[in-house]
């Protein structure tokens, strides 16, 4: 794992580092949120949230249902917004850019932080129109060879498209639970975003899809930054690179996937791992 | 554990099969109910149809006379039909065209057809101009002038002509009088009812499809003729115009209100006031129609403009209310998935919900305009119940409207003769409805298969 290589200086960290991350990391930093705060109405869902992400590689989090993991993970690309209520605070940085900059456009933003969601939810189009549906609002492909080139790669890098070369004009919402989610992470990277976003990816689907989603996730690494918001520790420790604990709207601890699995330092991160809460 | 906690399987079981019965019997109740509900419902509706058909499929077949009408110049005293002449100016010919037609009116065509009635009739019978009048219906010597108008050169010739039996005739010919009833009772003068009996046994009265039904406007004077195009026509500008304006103003408002307003106290007041209105009496719009459009706007008393757009205010609510309950069916993975891609709001809504909604939202659309198709109420109130013998031509043209058109028939003092058109009116508007009804039925289901 090049991950592995180079100067990583801070493994065991406390809360408080946490909050306050002061480590260097071996690879360039995408995303870097500062004090980020969620309330729903009155109610907080997440208590000053601060974390760097680094480039190309996959950053998990984890933590017990309702611990505030999902909520961050959408303030990254701001859908948050489409939520009656909620209100975000803090900071976050896409390339040293406020991504709640009054100026900034969600839109194009959007297209820069891509999604695929915890259930596999292909547009009811044909699996062409499915993928090609980011290029075509965002004017990515300048003619319909581009267009076609486009589809057909993001399939491929998806792993899907030897398995549907002969039925692009289906309708996505025809294929397996698996291969919607495939089809989802194509439509995903069609639009070329630096960053992708996946809540629980694989929590739809059985063993044998989800070895193969999270293989995908391995080779995507190689070209986007991804954050992975995941249930299972299991999969957080075979994809991830990193890991962020997260419990009742705190971080808890962030670190190297391996040291947070092998040698946690909060008590409430060894609870957790040791299956006692959760 | 505590003195009520069963400790045992078999107490546990005991319990659960003790109230089994009682829960099935619920059950069956509940069955039993729903069934009884539905063949009562079932039951009058079936009642319902059996009457109207039974009264109103008489309707559709009307008495006709076929005389040898002859176009006698002793009785037409009338100049020939002027013709143009070498050099005549336009206005000069017309002038003279017109003096003609003028003419030709003046002249009394019910002598015509009373020559061809006594011809018909056995040689030597005695019966008087009135009695022997009252076969044809009054309309006759519009329809023998017409033929003659149209070709001059009929004069001194004999044709054969269907004409319509007069409404009293056609009574007693189908028998919706009691024929045992005494001379002051009867419709018809003696005389006239066994002539009738006679041409009827000849052939010379026959029973025929009534197209005069769909052809001919409403009529007063000459009741056989009364027919259904006017208010056909009128209904059919009237919805015209409830979709050209409810469907887009409906549909756009809830979307935008579904969509993009912003919750707030107004929104929420405009909410309620929207679901109110869809409860408002239809003749509360009608009131509003007569106030804003004919006593503000000046639109024309008895139009199908000012019908039309009563009808889209009342058509409004329904519209709005089911497109908005359509688009909040919408599953939200959908609209995150087109925002999560980077779709606006606009895109997300026009690319993805409305193709998903259309179908839901058509049914509702085409049920709305049904129900403003059926709508009288309101219509009376801005004087579509005025009697219009016309066809409109433009929706600013004084019409009526089927459902109104029903209401006047109903009311006719002709009772025997205009029971059966009333059925049969009421037939024609439920065929409407169906139709429209199909419709939505097999677009919903085409569109559903391609969604």
């Amino acid at each position: 794992m090049d991950m592995l290589a180079g100067k990583v200086k801070t493994t065991n960290q406390t809360l408080d580092s946490a909050m306050n991350p002061t480590e260097v990391l071996d690879r360039p930093i995408r995303l870097a949120a500062r004090d980020v705060t969620v309330h729903y109405g009155a109610k907080q869902a997440l208590h000053g949230i601060s974390i760097d992400i680094p480039d190309r590689a996959v950053t998990a989090f984890i933590g017990p249902s309702g611990c505030g993991k999902s909520t961050f993970l959408r303030c990254i690309n701001r859908m948050n917004d489409t939520i009656e209520g909620a209100r975000v605070g803090g900071t976050i940085k896409l390339d040293g850019e406020d991504i709640y900059a009054p100026d900034l456009d969600v839109v194009e933003l959007r297209a820069r932080v891509g999604m695929v969601f915890q259930k596999p939810n292909p547009f009811p189009k044909s699996i062409y129109d499915n993928v090609a549906y980011g290029p075509r609002i965002h004017g990515l492909a300048r003619s319909k060879a581009d267009l076609d080139e486009i589809v057909i790669s993001s399939l491929r890098k998806a792993g899907l498209f030897e398995e549907v070369k002969d039925r692009l004009n289906e309708p996505g919402t025809g294929l397996s639970g698996g291969q919607q989610q495939r089809l989802c992470i194509a439509r995903a990277i069609a639009v070329g975003p630096e960053v992708i976003l996946m809540d629980e990816p694989c929590s739809a689907l059985d063993p044998i899809a989800t070895a193969v989603i999270e293989e995908l996730i391995d080779e995507l690494r190689e070209n986007f930054t991804i954050v992975i918001v995941t249930h299972s520790m299991q999969q957080a420790a075979r994809v991830s690179q990193r890991t962020a604990f997260f419990h009742l709207g705190h971080l808890i601890e962030q670190g190297r996937t391996e040291d947070i699995f092998t040698n946690p330092v909060n008590k409430q991160t060894q609870d957790y791992i040791m299956g006692r809460i959760g | 554990m505590t003195s009520t906690a069963i400790s045992t399987a078999d107490e546990r079981r005991s319990r659960i099969r003790a109230g089994l019965s009682r829960r099935h019997n619920g059950e069956r109740l509940f069955r039993a109910l729903g069934v009884t509900a539905i063949v009562l419902a079932l039951g009058f509706v079936a009642l319902l149809f059996t009457d109207v058909l039974r009264k109103g499929i008489p309707a559709f077949t009307q008495s006709n006379i076929r005389l040898e009408v002859t176009f006698d110049p002793e009785l037409l005293k009338v100049d020939p039909a002027p013709e143009r002449a070498a050099g005549q100016s336009d206005a000069d010919f017309r002038a003279q065209t017109l003096a003609w037609q003028r003419q030709v009116a003046m002249l009394n065509w019910n002598s015509v057809i009373e020559a061809a009635l006594r011809r018909a009739a056995p040689a030597g019978l005695e019966i008087d101009s009135r009695q022997i009048l009252a076969i044809a219906e009054t309309d006759a010597r519009h329809r023998v002038r017409e033929l003659f108008v149209a070709n001059p050169d009929l004069l001194g010739q004999t044709v054969t002509v269907d004409l319509l039996a007069s409404a009293n005739v056609d009574n007693w010919v189908k028998g919706n009088i009691n024929r045992e009833l005494g001379d002051t009772q009867q419709q018809l003068p003696a005389a006239t009812r066994a002539l009738v009996d006679r041409f009827e046994a000849e052939g010379i009265i026959t029973q025929g499809f009534a197209w005069s039904l769909f052809t001919n406007v409403d009529s007063r004077s000459a009741p056989a003729s009364a027919g259904l195009l006017g208010a056909l026509m009128g209904s059919l500008w009237m919805m015209l115009i409830v979709v050209v304006l409810a469907v887009p103003i409906g549909v756009g408002s809830a979307i935008y209100l579904e969509e993009f307003a912003p919750r707030s106290k107004l929104t929420d007041l405009i909410e309620v006031n929207i679901n109110n209105l869809a409860a408002v009496p239809s003749i509360v719009f009608g009131l509003l129609g007569a106030a804003v459009f004919i006593n503000w706007f000046r639109l024309p008393l008895s139009a199908p403009l000012a019908g039309g757009l009563v009808l889209t205010l009342m058509t409004l609510p329904t519209i709005i209310i089911a497109t908005r309950a359509a688009l909040k069916g919408v599953s939200p993975a959908l609209r995150q998935a087109a925002l999560g891609m980077g779709a606006s709001r606009m895109q997300m809504v026009f690319h993805h919900v409305l193709p998903v909604t259309f179908p839901s939202i058509l049914t509702a659309t085409i049920i709305g305009v049904a129900q403003a198709l059926g709508e009288t109420a309101p219509l009376l109130l801005i004087g579509m119940n005025a009697f219009v013998a016309a066809v409109p031509a433009t929706p600013v043209d004084q019409a009526t409207a089927l459902p109104v058109q029903i209401y006047l028939w109903q009311a006719n003092e002709n009772r025997n003769f205009f029971e059966p058109r009333t059925s049969a009116a009421i037939m024609v508007l439920l065929a409407f409805m169906i139709a429209l009804n199909a419709i939505a039925i097999f677009l919903r289901s085409r569109l559903e298969k391609r969604a």
